[in-house]
């Protein structure tokens, strides 16, 4: 373990990404103490500019709400998405590519074809599809998401197994009579681990944009609060009012950059045969 | 000098409302036309944009002014029996088609009782009262009635009773009758292009039958689809009208401090649009009239006027609009009133079931107000869910009843009895349509009071009927009413008398001019 943090610590990148994600997360727990109020609440003159008032620091939105408690409660929105939809991708796509990948022939064919299908489609338009189809809700957001993001998880264990597949300790496992599920599960997925953490590191990122792109166009959940939503409705009173798309904008790429940064970071301290020279 | 005071005096006496000018012959209009009309042949088309160009190609026997009173249009005068059933127009006898034919009350007949029969659904709904439409003289058309029908003075409208030329379409099959490309009607302008996806050119008709109108040389329709650029055609100066709904919301406010712009949000008495919330009174928490009278306090409806729409329109009082004929604001009003909202709840003992609410898909105006109302029913205590949906959802699920409150705007046609009562009438409730008593309200009382007021004569009758129809339905809060919607038209200050009746730029371009 001090390993590993003395190799993360190593890409700088990745401490600072470590440091904006750690700030958005205290930012999501602490929305409730810091904004008692609901983001949706009228507070003031609509579109009051930011930095006039110190209660209202960035300002209001074309309702009168405050856009610094927006920001709060969207942070919980998209991390919450993003982790979720996350997971439940692993949870698709761990099990397809690890069946795939350990008794190839057949029944890899058929599961990589089945893959291949998905990956055909343009991630973005299914999911379009799949949120309209199944009316916006967070349920249906976080479905969609998963769907659209499985595939690469599936390819990826797919091909860490096949790789682990061949090696003597998985063969000595099948000659002392251990069952398959307790080979893949016991010897071979522990030992896919770094790839799928690193791949789900940028997953989330992914996923958290996704959730914007979706709530833009207006097939968030129109319950909550969320940073797309922000943007989707400040993009028409972009002239009058740019605080409204700037903020929420700001916050998504400091969010999906941090992640993205992590991600380097961790592969840098879990595989540290392929980090590079000089860090 | 003498012909200029008559031809004067004759512009004053037609548009009651105008102030007194010295109107100038002469300019193109350059106008916004949105979205694209389906066709310009206004006996087969009436939705909004076919009638705002076709309403300066054809013409109907009256026009209203704001508050709704008839004006001559193709009928010089008129009477009305003191029985209510024989209805008298005498027209002007120096009418011409736009192809030279002279016009005659034939015409008015065959319109009337033969061409808009078939091809105009809201018309023949006011026509089952008629016994029998004639034509004694060349210029003098009666309507006779089976039974006396309060409305009846108000359908003789552009939109409603377009005038049509019988020796066009006598004979042939409407629909596809080449003239529709091409229309001919009486009106002040006639039709030389259009070019579908960039503009529909009028000319002045000549021959008008009043002397000196109309006063522009051409009307320009610019067809822009994208709602920003139209919002930039006007900056630049490309147009210079924009009707109502042509402009987003908020852009309104931006385009209106430009200067020599001038606003207005006139012209829609007659249609009336009425914004209100379908409350389900079939089941739910909205079935309690305690719960949706404690909608009705719960709702900050000034801000909602003043947030997103500009401060144009007025939050209504009742289910009549107050420019729609037999309003009264003698019924139980509704301010904003939180504490009163919660006392209600707290008396049916509201047990926090969430309601869903469903917005209308109509963009972000729409679905801003949503969110602002549903924030001010949460304030009182109130259990919100926002459905999303899109447009055929929405009409799917009003139709269905699969909701618990639901946005909508309805017309009202200047009388309770065209526009208003099929919200409310019992006999109006069935699954399947969105515009009909879709909250699911009974009222035996109701239903006697919209059926005794649309044959009563005489108006001081019927206002009596639908007083206290309006104060029943305000007591029992049926719908949650919302605004009277003021649909801006924003245009540069020079052009004069755009807007002079109830009907407004639907209404056509007839009285208007351009200072220089």
């Amino acid at each position: 373990m001090k390993d590993f943090w003395q190799r993360f610590k190593r890409n700088r990148g990745a401490v600072i990404g470590l440091i904006i994600l750690a700030l958005v997360i205290l930012i999501a727990v602490f929305a409730p103490i810091l904004f008692p109020q609901s983001p949706w609440k009228m507070v003031q003159r609509p579109f009051l500019p930011p930095f006039e008032r110190d209660a209202l620091l960035l300002g209001t939105d074309a309702l009168g709400r405050n856009v610094m408690a927006g920001l709060a409660y969207g942070a919980q929105v998209s991390l919450i998405i993003g982790l979720i939809s996350t997971v439940a991708s692993l949870a698709i796509g761990i099990p397809l590519g690890a069946i795939a990948g350990y008794f190839g022939g057949f029944v890899d064919d058929a599961l990589m074809r089945f893959t291949e299908f998905f990956q055909t489609v343009p991630n973005f338009a299914l999911a379009i599809v799949l949120v309209a189809i199944f009316e916006p809700s967070v349920e249906s957001i976080i479905g969609a998401i998963a769907i659209v993001s499985w595939p690469p998880v599936a390819r990826l264990v797919r091909g860490e197994v096949l790789s682990l597949r061949s090696r003597e300790y998985v063969e000595a496992a099948i000659l002392s009579g251990q069952r398959n599920s307790t080979i893949i599960l016991k010897q071979i997925l522990p030992n896919t681990l770094s790839p799928i953490i690193v791949l789900a590191s940028l997953m989330v990122a992914t996923a958290i944009l996704l959730e914007s792109s979706l709530s833009f166009l207006g097939l968030g959940d129109p319950n909550l609060m969320s940073w797309g939503y922000m943007i989707g409705a400040a993009r028409t009173v972009i002239r009058q009012a740019w605080w409204l798309s700037l903020f929420p904008g700001v916050a998504i790429i400091l969010t999906v950059l941090s992640l993205n940064l992590i991600g380097e970071g961790l592969n840098d301290a879990l595989n540290p045969r392929l980090s590079r020279k000089g860090k | 000098m003498i012909k200029k005071l008559s031809l004067l005096a004759s512009s004053m006496l037609l548009a009651a409302n105008v102030a007194y000018a010295d109107p100038v012959t002469g300019g193109r209009a350059n106008a916004v036309i949105q979205p694209e009309p389906p066709s310009l042949m206004l006996g087969l088309v009436q939705n909004g944009p076919t009638q705002m160009v076709a309403g300066n190609i054809y013409e109907s026997l009256l026009r209203y002014d704001e508050n709704l009173e008839p004006m001559p249009q193709l009928a010089k005068s008129w009477e009305i029996a003191s029985d209510g059933l024989t209805y008298t127009f005498h027209l002007y006898d120096n009418v011409k088609w736009h192809d030279g034919e002279p016009f005659s009350a034939d015409d008015v007949v065959f319109s009337a009782d033969v061409f808009l029969r078939e091809t105009h659904a809201r018309l023949r709904n006011s026509l089952k009262y008629v016994e029998s439409i004639t034509a004694p003289d060349a210029t003098t058309v009666v309507f006779k009635l089976k039974e006396p029908f309060g409305p009846f003075i108000g359908i003789f409208e552009g939109g409603t009773m377009p005038i049509v030329p019988k020796h066009i379409y006598e004979g042939t099959d409407y629909k596809s009758n080449p003239a529709n490309n091409t229309p001919i009607g009486t009106g002040p302008f006639k039709f030389v292009e259009w070019v579908k996806g960039s503009h529909i050119l009028l000319q002045k008709n000549e021959d008008y039958y009043i002397d000196g109108l109309p006063y522009l040389d051409e009307i320009y329709w610019h067809v822009i689809p994208d709602a920003a650029s139209r919002a930039v055609a006007y900056e630049t100066g490309v147009v210079d009208i924009l009707p109502g709904g042509s402009v987003e919301n908020f852009d309104v406010g931006r385009l209106t401090d430009l200067p020599n712009t001038c606003v207005t949000d006139k012209g829609w008495e007659f249609i009336g649009p009425l914004s209100w919330m379908w409350l389900n009174n079939n089941e739910g928490p909205t079935a309690d009239k305690r719960f949706r009278k404690a909608v009705m306090y719960a709702m900050d409806r000034e801000f909602a006027k003043d947030a997103l729409w500009n401060g144009l329109g007025k939050v209504a009082q009742s289910p009549v609009s107050s420019s729609t004929r037999f309003f009264t604001d003698d019924v139980t009003q509704y301010d904003y009133n939180p504490e009163k909202a919660k006392e209600l709840l707290a008396e049916m003992g509201y047990d926090g079931t969430p309601v869903r609410l469903l917005p209308l898909p109509y963009g972000e105006t729409w679905q801003r107000w949503a969110e602002a109302i549903k924030q001010n029913l949460e304030e009182v205590g109130i259990e919100v869910e926002m459905v999303a949906t899109d447009v055929a959802g929405w009409n799917q699920k009003i139709s269905e009843w699969d909701y618990d409150m639901a946005f909508t705007y309805l017309y009202q046609y200047g009388d309770p009895a065209l526009g208003v009562g099929r919200t409310y009438i019992s006999s109006n409730i069935a699954k399947g349509s969105p515009w009909n008593n879709v909250e699911g309200y009974k009222n035996p009382k109701i239903d006697e009071l919209f059926a005794m007021g649309a044959t009563a004569v005489g108006k001081d009758a019927r206002q009596e009927i639908y007083t206290e129809a309006q104060q029943i339905l305000t007591d029992d809060v049926p719908v949650a009413w919302l605004l009277e919607l003021g649909f801006p038209t924003i245009y540069r200050c020079n052009v004069k008398d755009l807007v002079t009746t109830a009907i407004g730029l639907n209404d056509g371009f007839r009285d208007a001019y351009i200072e220089k």
